[in-house]
């Protein structure tokens, strides 16, 4: 939570502690609700099925708790994070289907044949051997440093040459954009190597450990929900910084910050790099849980639903985006289950409603209720953006 | 490479060219001018390409004599249609946004996926066809070699007078000395006496009606679905930007650029290949002129 801005003026210093104390403590409760939702009460309550439905939930909400970071702090609209959330699951699907694949008999046969081993998508595009950027991924100890480190990278490196150049607002959002598109269609062209359309799946153990069995399930359930944690502690972190302090009067006006002798473009690559990381987290979990990496995970739609998660759970709160990523999630299955047809009608009338209505989300909604409204400042009514002038 | 393919070549890259012309025409004007970012701009190319369908099937029902020409009243009823949706879209969502426009991407994205879901529908889940007019079947043999097909070339000559009567009803009329005047200076075009709202309205409408005219050109060449607009949306976002927005000539260029590109790309790797070589190209441009090819260079 914040407190800072122009209403914290006019109520004067001691008003401000108090709100400041109280922001703080309604974040440490909802953050504690948070925790004993994830940890007791859906565990309890959900059989192992629903469970990982939840999982894959919550796997997307790493996205959304980056898009808050980003977009609700930091002002800058990313269409792309499917890019980094598919990186993620690709890099960790490439070392599941490998290890699976040294496991099957049937594909060691085949080796003897090929020269080594190949997951099953390449011999039936007759790829004859592996490409070069596979093999790292036979090793544990390259694979996980690279999700963890490679989106975070290429995205710091990409962001900070166009924050630079002072590309922002909606050609930013139009760029990243254009980002996810060429990643799907890539994707989907080298089906020999990518698993095309269909993806890579039918992965079986991770590091020895047998994926389908429910202990697992669950084991996993609770690894994401702890790095979910951590993933928000961190944010919140990030945010009552000094640098999320910065952050946020970049998003307010950019050139005062400029002028200020910071250079903007840095502290905006540093918080797109963070949402890339959590993405990729993110998608490294949905794919060892859900057992699939996908082109459709990558492409436009899922990158701009993503945005929906934190719009709908609040664009300023952190463990609102994670309410917004189960919530969303959990509609896309009651409608999928009862009426499907339905499905796009609420997930557009969703963006139309939450825009025009709820700006703040959820989040926002609880604040007016309790008649906190003070907490939460505008955060787009910037007298930079003016009618027509789009580009900065 | 021979003479003959080399023409072939050209004149598919000029198609593409004046295809991603009519496209990015009416998005030129309502994100270039008015900087609104309409994500259903692709939808409502789908919506012209159905008014075009629903006046052919019409046609063949009741006038089959009169089948040769429906073409003309499709054009023209989809331009209607699509223009008549974007006043009420301004009306009902777009003007309470203006101050956000990350804001109203998210709402018009919202809005193409109901569009896209009446589509599928109300109309036809699977791809419609729109049968050809008989004068534009077959292909003008130029050579022995070259063979343009008709549909195209109508195709061209629809771009060339569309972008001709954008271009005078924005710089010769009084009409488009409003929308210039609102769109440059909002406060001073209100100072002066212009209801400004009002051509706010007009001005998304028209961009509108233009994206209904370039899809129902688009059934001459490929059938219509309920996701064909989304197929188009980057491309056509892409165009505007490439181009620079606040530049119709710009657009046009950008057009040009990229539909020559294309075409000269798909000749040498695959269709999905040459999109995305495309598109990381039009990045690497950006980078080096944010603002697009032809941008006007504007102190802030």
């Amino acid at each position: 939570m914040m407190a800072d801005g122009v209403p914290l003026e006019r109520a004067g210093k001691a008003a401000a502690a108090d709100l400041h104390d109280r922001g703080i403590w309604i974040g440490r409760a909802g953050l504690a609700i948070l925790a004993v939702l994830l940890f007791a009460v859906v565990p309890l309550t959900l059989d192992v099925f629903r469970l990982g439905l939840a999982a894959k939930y919550l796997s997307l909400a790493f996205c959304a708790v980056g898009i808050v970071l980003i977009w609700g702090y930091g002002g800058i609209l990313s269409l792309g994070q499917g890019v980094f959330f598919g990186l993620g699951s690709y890099m960790m699907a490439m070392f599941l289907k490998l290890e699976s694949t040294s496991a099957d008999s049937s594909a060691q046969a085949l080796s003897s044949f090929f020269g080594s081993n190949l997951p099953d998508f390449m011999v039936w595009n007759s790829v004859e051997t592996l490409p070069w950027w596979w093999e790292p991924f036979h090793y544990v100890w390259f694979t996980i440093p690279a999700i963890l480190l490679l989106p975070p990278l290429l995205a710091f490196g990409f962001g900070y040459a166009i924050f630079r150049k002072r590309v922002g607002g909606v050609y930013f959002s139009i760029i990243t954009l254009s980002l996810s598109a060429i990643m799907s269609i890539m994707i989907i062209g080298q089906q020999g190597v990518t698993g095309g359309v269909n993806g890579i799946n039918d992965f079986r153990t991770f590091m020895g450990i047998d994926l389908n069995t429910d202990e697992a399930k669950r084991a996993m359930y609770f690894v994401t929900c702890a790095l979910l944690l951590m993933c928000v502690v961190a944010g919140s972190f990030i945010l009552k910084s000094r640098l999320g302090k910065v952050l946020v009067a970049i998003r307010d006006r950019e050139d005062r910050v400029r002028f200020s002798g910071y250079d903007p473009a840095l502290y905006k690559a540093f918080i797109f790099a963070v949402a890339a990381f959590f993405s990729s987290l993110g998608g490294a979990m949905f794919t060892i849980q859900v057992g699939l990496a996908s082109p459709s995970l990558v492409s436009i739609v899922p990158s701009v639903e993503m945005v929906i998660y934190a719009a709908v759970g609040g664009r300023l709160s952190l463990i609102g985006a994670v309410y917004g990523a189960v919530l969303v999630g959990a509609a896309k299955t009651l409608f999928s289950e009862n009426f499907v047809e339905y499905w796009m009608y609420f997930i557009g009338g969703l963006f139309v409603f939450v825009v025009m209505f709820l700006p703040h989300g959820l989040a926002g909604l609880l604040e007016r209720i309790r008649g906190y409204r003070t907490i939460l400042p505008k955060p787009f009514k910037s007298p930079d953006i003016e009618r027509g002038g789009v580009g900065k | 490479m021979t003479l003959d393919m080399l023409a072939m070549q050209a004149f598919t890259g000029v198609s593409i060219f004046t295809i991603l012309m009519l496209m990015a025409l009416g998005l030129a004007i309502v994100f270039g001018l008015m900087g609104v970012i309409n994500m259903a701009h692709g939808e409502l190319m789908a919506m012209g390409a159905y008014a075009s369908y629903g006046t052919a099937y019409f046609f063949q029902q009741y006038l089959p004599e009169w089948m040769d020409a429906y073409i003309f009243v499709g054009i023209a009823l989809a331009f209607v249609v699509t223009s008549i949706f974007g006043y009420l879209l301004e009306r009902g969502l777009i003007r309470f946004l203006y101050q956000r426009p990350l804001d109203t991407l998210l709402a018009t994205w919202g809005i193409s996926l109901i569009l896209q879901q009446c589509y599928r529908q109300f109309i036809n889940p699977r791809e419609v066809e729109v049968p050809t007019v008989s004068w534009l079947r077959g292909a003008w043999q130029v050579t022995e070699g070259v063979s343009l097909p008709l549909s195209r070339i109508f195709i061209i000559c629809l771009a060339i007078v569309t972008a001709v009567l954008v271009y005078l009803l924005l710089y010769r009329t009084r009409s488009g000395i409003l929308i210039r005047a609102v769109t440059q200076n909002r406060a001073m075009a209100g100072a002066a006496g212009i209801n400004t709202k009002h051509v706010d309205a007009y001005t998304f409408a028209l961009g509108c009606g233009l994206a209904g005219i370039a899809g129902s050109s688009f059934t001459m060449l490929a059938s219509t679905g309920p996701t064909t607009g989304q197929q188009y949306i980057v491309d056509t976002f892409i165009v505007v930007v490439f181009g620079g927005v606040e530049s119709l000539i710009g657009t046009a260029a950008s057009a040009f650029i990229i539909g020559q590109l294309q075409s000269w790309f798909e000749f040498g790797m695959s269709g999905s290949m040459a999109r995305a070589s495309i598109l990381v190209l039009v990045i690497v441009v950006l980078y080096f002129r944010p603002n697009g090819l032809f941008a006007t260079k504007v102190r802030r």
